[in-house]
């Protein structure tokens, strides 16, 4: 299991409009090519001297390719980074304010404290 | 040697923008009054005439990230770039260019490393919405320069609550030690109960108002034996899963000093999260 896996991935992809623009079209997709092309990239490093080691599990790939943030949240992914990135997929999609944001959070109900652990 | 003549403490709330500048439909019900408040709130720093700005807060993964992750970090460069391309798509905040005092960022790397704190600094930041909120709501003319301070409250393991508060005791001691005639404001922002990316998000308040009314009674009276009885990394996961940047509104209360009272205090009930704004004068109230 790798939180910094899944954190990785929902930080590039969301400061990146090219890449939030295919996850929310073609997540699977997307999940595929950046896990082939961009799991391993050191940030700020040149790809010559990518890690070698980083790779999702089968649970942490599907909850991506599904756009599932419940599971997300579950794995311990950081809230924060998966609630900014899946507001800029879903929030256009509102017809009132806050919509997305509510059902977001009422989607995560059944969760009592303590919440899953986000340390990586 | 510098003077410190406001230590401001204050939440961040990236919607004040927005909301403040929306007219007509898109104005929300509540601008009116969070604007007087903001404007209020403004006038005590305004009044203090700051020369220089020490901004506290904290990059919420944008520049920091978990492969190189800073717990306490000085920016000392000459210009900062602000706000991010995720932080307009979700709150419409614009681009900003700060000036930055290097002398002071110097000053405090050297003194704070000196005393015990192992800083990492920056020499190109870019800074995110927790110092340009307080810079858009007390400053909006972005004209003084600053030297923002990062604290990492969001990236675990965290620094402990008490390590922020010495940070603030010593931020107090190093400034007041600059040599220098410049007028100095140090500005911090965090948050009381907040909730983010989880169940109790977005709701029509905090999601725990009685903490958010007891921490503004710490932080009004200066109160830091009992904040620092009450508080620690796994109580404030409690209030909700963001409360860690309350441990900014604690490095703040070590700035302006153990036991002495706010000058000025104001919050401001809103969905989410609730408004607090404090304000203190080492050096007594400024005279009109």
């Amino acid at each position: 299991m790798s939180r910094y896996l899944l954190n990785k991935f929902l930080f590039t992809v969301d400061r990146d409009p090219e890449l939030v623009e295919r996850y929310r079209s073609e997540p699977r997709e997307l999940v595929a090519w950046w896990e082939a092309e961009c799991a391993n990239t050191v940030l700020n490093c040149h790809t010559g001297e990518a890690s070698t080691w980083l790779r999702f599990d089968d649970v942490e790939r599907e909850a991506l390719a599904t756009h599932d943030h419940v599971k997300l949240f579950e794995l311990g992914a950081h809230p924060f980074l998966t609630l900014t990135l899946f507001i800029a997929l879903f929030e256009r999609d509102n017809t009132e304010p806050l919509e997305y944001q509510k059902s977001y959070g009422a989607r995560l109900a059944h969760f009592s404290m303590p919440y899953p652990d986000i340390a990586t | 040697m510098a003077s410190i003549v406001a230590v401001i403490a204050s939440t961040h709330h990236p919607f004040y923008y927005r909301a403040s500048t929306a007219t007509g439909e898109d104005r929300p019900p509540f601008a009116d009054e969070w604007t007087r408040k903001i404007l209020a709130f403004r006038e005590t720093l305004t009044r203090a005439r700051p020369d220089v700005l020490v901004m506290v807060g904290s990059d919420h993964f944008h520049q920091l990230w978990l492969d190189n992750m800073p717990q306490f970090l000085v920016g000392k460069a000459p210009r900062y770039d602000a706000n991010w391309y995720n932080e307009e798509r979700e709150f419409g905040l614009p681009r900003m260019l700060l000036t930055g005092q290097e002398d002071l960022s110097a000053h405090i790397l050297r003194a704070g490393l000196d005393a015990g704190f192992d800083l990492a600094f920056s020499n190109e930041l870019r800074i995110d919405h927790s110092i340009t909120c307080p810079i858009i709501t007390l400053r909006p003319e972005a004209d003084l320069p600053i030297v923002p301070i990062y604290t990492n409250i969001f990236a675990p393991p965290l620094p402990q609550p008490k390590r922020f508060v010495q940070l603030g005791q010593s931020i107090r001691d190093i400034v007041e030690s600059w040599p220098s005639h410049l007028r100095v404001a140090v500005i911090g922002t965090g948050h009381l109960s907040l909730e983010l990316g989880g169940p109790r998000q977005f709701g029509p308040h905090g999601p725990d108002p009685e903490f958010d009314q007891r921490a503004v009674e710490w932080i009004a009276n200066g109160d830091l034996d009992e904040c620092l009885r009450e508080v620690t990394l796994d109580s404030l996961h409690s209030p909700g899963n963001a409360t860690h940047g309350f441990m900014d509104f604690m490095l703040m209360m070590g700035v302006a000093g153990a036991g002495v009272k706010a000058d000025y205090v104001d919050t401001l009930d809103l969905f989410h999260t609730m408004e607090a704004y404090f304000t203190w004068y080492p050096n007594g109230a400024p005279t009109a």
